[in-house]
This record gives C-alpha cells, structure tokens and sequence, in this order.
C-alpha cells in the first residue's frame, strides 16, 4: 500500500485489513490518484483512475438527467472478482474510490469498511485547503512524481 | 405478508430478540429486516454472513458438514444465525434476556420454510 499523504495511509491500512480487497484505488474526482493498493504497473494505476473517475462522472451526470440524487456506490459483480466505485466528500474535496475484491469477502463487507473508510478519512484529513489544481505545463512532471511515489521508485 | 416477512415475524416475537433480518450469505447483504432502533442492519447482514460463510468453510473442513445454528454470545446479548437454503442467513440479534433455545426452534422452522 502505497500513498501521497501519509495521513491517508492508516485509514486505508485498517480498510485493507478488515475488507481483504485485492486492489483499492483512491483518487480525487479528477482522476489524481491519492494512494493505492495491489497494483503492479503505474500503467494500470493511471488506466483505472481514469476510468474509474470517468464512470462516476458518467453516472453522477446520469442521476442529474433522472432528477435523482447523486448515486452512493457502483457495485459490478463478477465471476471471480468484482469492483466497488464509490464518490465521497471529504475535506480534501470530492475524492473516489475503487475496490476490486474477490469471493473471500463480500459486497456487504466491503461496502461497510469503505463507509468506516470515508469516516476514518474525513476525521484525520488536514483542515488546510486542498493544494491548487495542477496547471497543465506541470502536470506531466506532477504525474510522473506521483508515480514514482505509488511504486517506490 | 411474503414468506421473508413472515419468517422475520415469527423470529422477532420470540421474547427478548430485538430483531431479524433474512440476508444474502454469499454477498451479506440485507434482504428483509424488523430490527429496533439502534440496530445497524447492514452491518450485521455483513458480519454475520462472512462469519456463516468461514463457518461453513470450517465446519466443512473438520468434515462436520455445514453448520446448522450459530450462537455467538456478547455480555449484553446475542447473535443467533441459521443458514438457509437459496444462499440465505436468517439472523437474529437478541438481548440478555432472550429465549435462546424458542429463538433457536423458531428460527430453525423459519429458514426451512424458506428454502
């Protein structure tokens, strides 16, 4: 498990232990990735973030057509594995979550822990703004020192 | 009244339980619940269904076959927890004071007319 900020780091470990996901992503609504776990390749990391944040952007317009609120989680069941996406505020801003987990747990479980998760977080984010959002002659150079900061090399 | 909520109302009218939910084993989630206030259904569907499935695993494994009634006991009460047919737990959260053992009959007569 890896993360930017390392007060997203016990949260997240206790969420770990307790849900036995295979791989969790958290990333803000803009596809900036905060910390993950169980990814072998930043390749994977960045194709996930994108598309994760992608699908909640897609079904939070799609709830806004329904004149329904935003939706709270997006549940895919598959086979052997299956993906939980879920957006939440925290005090960071609006941050994502993706969880892919398999059948030594369950939806229910998982769903659970993220709910403690999103507490955990919002308990223990700084109370300082959120940095500015990166401007775009930086954001190649930003996105390589992510990665090398979620891979450890 | 559908064969869930008859299940629940049987269970929750032995003395002493404070409520029933009927939950997806496989996937812990809640399928019906009659549960007092302060009663966090999700969270029991979810505990109790992962604990059922370890369980099975376990009693499976010590080639017991699949466990039959689960009784987990706390200082202020109990879990009672019957698997069902179809991949259901019926679950029932009773206090100190509960007819465990009619808990036990009811529940045990429930969960077969469901699956």
């Amino acid at each position: 498990m890896r993360a930017l900020e390392p007060w997203v780091e016990a949260p997240l470990q206790a969420f770990l232990a307790e849900s036995e996901a295979r791989l969790t992503l958290l990333m803000t609504s803009s596809g900036q990735v905060v910390a993950q776990h169980g990814f072998g390749r930043s390749l994977d990391v960045m194709t996930a973030a994108a598309l994760g944040a992608g699908i909640v952007a897609s079904t939070e317009e799609l709830a806004r057509i329904m004149g329904a609120p935003k939706f709270e989680a997006l549940v895919h069941h598959g086979a052997r594995q299956s993906c939980l996406l879920s957006a939440f505020a925290t005090p960071r801003g609006r941050w994502i979550g993706l969880v892919v987990f398999g059948q030594e747990t369950s939806v229910g479980i998982v769903q659970l822990f993220f709910e403690q998760l999103v507490q955990q977080l919002t308990d223990s984010a700084p109370r300082e703004p959120a940095p500015a959002p990166r401007l775009a002659e930086n954001f190649e150079h930003e996105l390589d020192a992510s990665l090398r900061a979620l891979f450890g090399r | 009244m559908n064969a869930a909520e008859a299940a629940l109302d049987r269970v929750t009218r032995v003395p002493g339980v404070r409520g029933a939910l009927l939950a997806s084993s496989a996937d812990g989630l809640v399928i019906a619940e009659q549960l007092m206030n302060g009663v966090d259904g999700r969270a029991a569907a979810a505990l109790t269904g992962s604990l059922v499935a370890r369980l099975a695993r376990t009693t499976a494994g010590a080639g017991l076959g699949a466990p039959v009634f689960l009784h987990l006991r706390g200082e202020e009460g109990s879990i009672l927890a019957v698997p069902g047919g179809d991949g259901l737990v019926l679950v029932a959260v009773a206090g100190p004071e509960a007819n465990v053992g009619l808990a036990r009959l009811e529940m045990l007569d429930a969960a077969g007319r469901l699956g």
